[in-house]
């Protein structure tokens, strides 16, 4: 805005243009830089840790990760003993995970058909804004629930499996009811009223057209939940114990899982080992937590990529 | 204060797509310019290459060349935010800042190029951007209110106000009346009259009424089929487009054959 | 001239629905009507749930609240010198909260800068590819954080630590101590804010990304940068997403057990030396730790804290929860 030469004059009219034009305010363009450079860095930021975590997951847990691993327990194990697994943690996560999906499952579907087909009114405002408030319980406080209920029925004291299933239970729970009612939600109701119209009764209707349409979507929801709830550790610390060996009843005894196992392998710590003694192992104890935090991942992983890859094969019908 | 466009030649593409083919004009200084055509002609995504809003899309690209008073808006050495600075636009639908006031909005482009202004100027600035857009009557005493609160017709005022704030040398409007009823329509048309004094306006609408009764030149815009580029077909004085066209899909657009 | 009329002509076609779904309910008979009840019963029995978690944590707690204070320090289990539960429950809840308000200050900023990078900053396709690796970040269970803290992460920044406590030493009236072990306050937090990232940066991004085109374009027409638009359209639109985004991650960040177990040296003090062991401790990691060994009334104890998490977290999750019911409406209407 600088050249002031006569308007009439052209050359002086285009350089006054240009000057407009070209008149990059160094300081905003510096802000804009700077603040483009800070986003940046903040994605930077987090993935390091990320990549961080991964990579010492693999290089520390893969040593120890074989079939010897994966497939003993850790029953007469002591010491800097150069042996023992996670098999009796991994058999215990699946019946523990698989209890609380089995008691989950259900109720989150129910709940999130009763919220999309017939939700109304005050009840189903509280069980939105409660479901989304569940959400949010700590999962230690979960299992302080569980504890307290079968404390009940059973006497204080007791450790089993069902009692970490139903705290898992009520973290799992509200995380179903979500992802099923933004699936079902998806189903379009030309479908509802074209299964209505042929004089279907509503709950057929429902289970034949609403959850077939959806099928997907809640085999996803559900793969996803489970993932979540797998990693759990407190609630399953404090209601079904530690545990060394295998046990594939949840109605009987302590049971171990995969993140107590990697929790308790870390807090026994470094061996002390005699200085001439050949067959011990000073770290053994963060080998086997890193291998088990190695296999827990991978569960993790996989559970989220069949999740999205079912959405992803076969949700374009729907839309 | 106001500056001619001289457009060459230019092609708009996304991604592959070319969506605008080979459009050359010359739009004068202190005028009223119109664009009209059907829908889909790509007279909007012209007018958005004037000041370079297309490039918000993603793959958005232009070959050819746009001059302003002789300076290519295109070229290496200009900033695409200048350019929107000296290139002001009016959206389709009225698009006052929420968290704002009325004040706040009329001074949000200056803020942006200039943070240290001093108060009296501000108000100045308001008063004055306020009286250009015909505005100044009705929202003098409630300055501090948020601009959602007013009238559509109003709202669409204010954003007027807030682009001509920034002083610029041309104002595109993207069917400005569009969302708005008669009346507020009549007087943004009013203010159009008035603006032309002081800036080239470009406006894009789909009421042929509304062009002839606002612009002193009108280019009309067509698309051969879906898919298809949409072309310049014709430009001359609005009278002349109205009344005796040179083109045969001119004459059937304005007289209500088709579109 | 018929261009012009195509907007109405989609109204109609999307307001039908709704009202003939309001038609059914008065033709259910037979097994409709016991689906209705089964599912409606759920939806009753999931409220239900709740409170029952409420309510046994207040019956099992109850015990410690009306104990004597001989009762607590023998079979309570108190740490010695505590004669009343509020000894034991204040420094905690001051931990829980010093440890959470960390997490969340080192989180938000990076968590508003990835949900913008990724809603207006990185190329579409890469945005969605981002996403999913913030989205991991949250699939990796907190045990293996707290596994990754405690071993790697600690002994790396307890060096930074020991740097930053010798800078802040020259200030006047206050000595920074620091542990060599990084098993501090300030090394917990700093894991809490990676797990907390994702579901800030989720909401955030989401709000972010809703920002109305109008306004974004009304910013970029008046010249401004693509950092002025942020400030000046979507910051402002966004802002009573991200508090509640920023709150959610709070109430992870109070019920997170794992990474702070395992990485923190406890104490049970009313410290601010976030950089030296021993001096606090949290109300989830607390119970944790005791839970294995207590009986009777050290149970009781435990559940009784746990009750001030469950109010805490509640109190912090309904909040956000409410901002975010409230938004939703808002956006509804317009």
């Amino acid at each position: 805005m600088s050249a002031t030469t006569s308007i009439t004059d052209d050359a002086g009219a285009v350089e006054r243009t240009r000057a407009l034009l070209t008149s990059a305010d160094t300081g905003r363009r510096r802000t804009d830089r700077a603040m483009t450079v800070l986003i940046y860095g903040a994605f930077t930021l987090a993935v390091i840790p990320l990549v961080s975590l991964l990579w010492t997951v693999v290089v520390n847990g893969i040593e120890r990760f074989n079939g010897d691993f994966l497939f003993t327990s850790m029953r007469g194990v002591f010491g800097g003993m150069d042996m023992g697994g996670a098999y009796h943690a991994a058999v215990g996560t699946l019946m523990i995970t698989l209890t609380a999906t089995v008691i989950s499952v259900p109720i989150g579907l129910l709940v999130a058909i009763y919220l999309v087909e017939y939700g109304r009114g005050a009840l189903a405002r509280a069980t939105t804004f409660f479901v989304d408030v569940m959400t949010g319980i700590p999962s230690i406080v979960a299992g302080l629930f569980a504890f307290a209920l079968f404390t009940i029925f059973l006497g204080p004291g007791a450790k089993l499996g069902i009692i970490a299933a139903v705290a898992l239970s009520v973290l799992m729970i509200p995380v179903v009811v979500r992802s099923c009612e933004e699936m079902l939600k998806l189903v379009p109701n030309e479908l509802r009223e074209a299964s209505y119209a042929l004089g279907v009764p509503k709950w057929l209707t429902i289970v034949r057209v609403v959850l077939r349409t959806s099928v997907a979507g809640i085999t996803t929801g559900v793969l996803l939940s489970i993932a979540r709830v797998i990693g759990e550790t407190a609630p399953i610390l404090i209601t079904a114990g530690v545990s060394d060996s295998i046990n594939f009843n949840p109605f009987d005894g302590r049971m171990m899982t995969l993140p107590v196992y990697i929790f308790s392998q870390y807090r026994q710590g470094p061996v002390p080992c005699r200085e001439d003694a050949l067959d011990c192992l000073v770290g053994i104890n963060f080998d086997r937590a890193w291998a088990a935090a190695l296999l827990l991942i991978i569960i993790v992983m996989l559970l989220n990529l069949i999740g999205r890859l079912v959405t992803r094969w076969f949700s374009p019908k729907l839309r | 204060m106001a500056q001619r466009i001289d457009v060459k030649d230019l092609n708009i593409y996304y991604g592959d797509f070319l969506a605008v083919e080979g459009v050359s004009m010359t739009i004068d200084p202190k005028s009223v310019t119109a664009f009209i055509g059907p829908s889909g002609c790509g007279k909007s995504t012209f007018l958005r290459t004037l000041n370079r809003m297309h490039e918000v899309i993603p793959g958005a690209r232009v070959d050819g060349s746009v001059e302003l008073e002789g300076v290519d808006l295109y070229g290496d050495d200009v900033d695409p935010v200048a350019v929107r600075r000296t290139v002001g636009m009016v959206f389709q639908r009225p698009n006052p800042f929420p968290t704002m006031s009325i004040r706040d909005n009329v001074l949000a482009g200056v803020k942006l190029n200039n943070k240290r202004i001093s108060k009296s100027d501000a108000d100045e600035l308001v008063e004055s951007s306020l009286r250009g857009a015909n505005l100044w009557n009705e929202v003098k005493d409630r300055l501090e209110k948020p601009g959602s609160g007013l009238s559509g017709g109003q709202q669409q005022r204010l954003c007027i106000a807030r682009a001509i704030a920034v002083k610029p040398q041309v104002v595109l409007m993207d069917e400005p009346c569009s969302a708005l009823d008669p009346i507020s329509t009549l007087a943004i048309e009013d203010l159009i009259q008035e603006l032309k004094k002081d800036y080239t306006i470009v406006i894009v609408t789909h009421n042929m009424q509304q062009a002839a009764r606002v612009s002193d030149r009108t280019a009309f815009f067509n698309i051969a089929g879906t898919g298809k580029p949409g072309r310049l077909i014709e430009m001359n004085d609005t009278a002349t487009i109205f009344s005796s066209p040179a083109e045969k899909a001119t004459e059937d657009y304005v007289s209500g054959r088709f579109g | 001239m018929t261009t012009t009329d195509s907007p109405p002509d989609a109204k109609p076609g999307r307001l039908k629905p709704p009202t003939r779904r309001r038609n059914h309910g008065d033709t259910e008979r037979g097994f409709s009507r016991v689906f209705r009840w089964i599912t409606t019963g759920s939806g009753a029995f999931l409220l239900l749930v709740l409170a029952a978690v409420a309510v046994f944590l207040i019956a099992r707690g109850l015990p410690a609240l009306t104990a004597s204070p001989e009762e607590l320090s023998g079979k309570g289990g108190l740490p010695t010198g505590m004669n009343s539960l509020w000894d034991l429950v204040g420094p905690l809840v001051f931990g829980t909260l010093l440890a959470a308000a960390m997490a969340l200050l080192l989180a938000t900023p990076v968590a508003i800068g990835i949900a913008l990078f990724i809603s207006h900053y990185a190329p579409r396709r890469a945005a969605s590819v981002i996403g999913y690796v913030i989205d991991l970040l949250a699939a990796i269970p907190s045990v293996v954080f707290g596994l990754w803290g405690g071993r790697t992460l600690a002994p790396i920044i307890s060096d930074v630590w020991v740097w930053i406590a010798g800078v802040l030493d020259f200030l006047p009236f206050w000595t920074v101590n620091v542990t060599n072990t990084g098993r501090s306050l300030a090394t917990a937090s700093v894991v809490l804010a990676v797990m907390v990232l994702p579901i800030i940066t989720a909401v955030s991004r989401e709000v972010f990304l809703q920002t109305p085109t109008l306004h974004e374009e009304a910013a970029l027409a008046l010249g401004a940068t693509r950092w002025e638009m942020i400030r000046t359209a979507v910051l402002p639109f966004g802002r009573s997403g991200v508090i509640s985004a920023a709150m959610l991650g709070l109430g992870r960040a109070l019920g997170e057990t794992m990474a702070v177990l395992m990485i923190l040296s406890p104490g049970i003090l009313y410290s601010f030396q976030i950089f030296d062991s021993g001096q606090q401790q949290t109300i989830a990691a607390f119970i944790a730790s005791r839970f294995a060994e207590a009986s009777g009334l050290a149970v009781n104890v435990l559940i009784a804290t746990g009750l001030a998490l469950f109010v805490i977290t509640m109190v912090v999750n309904m909040g956000a929860r409410a901002i975010v019911a409230r938004r939703k409406e808002f956006s509804g209407a317009n």
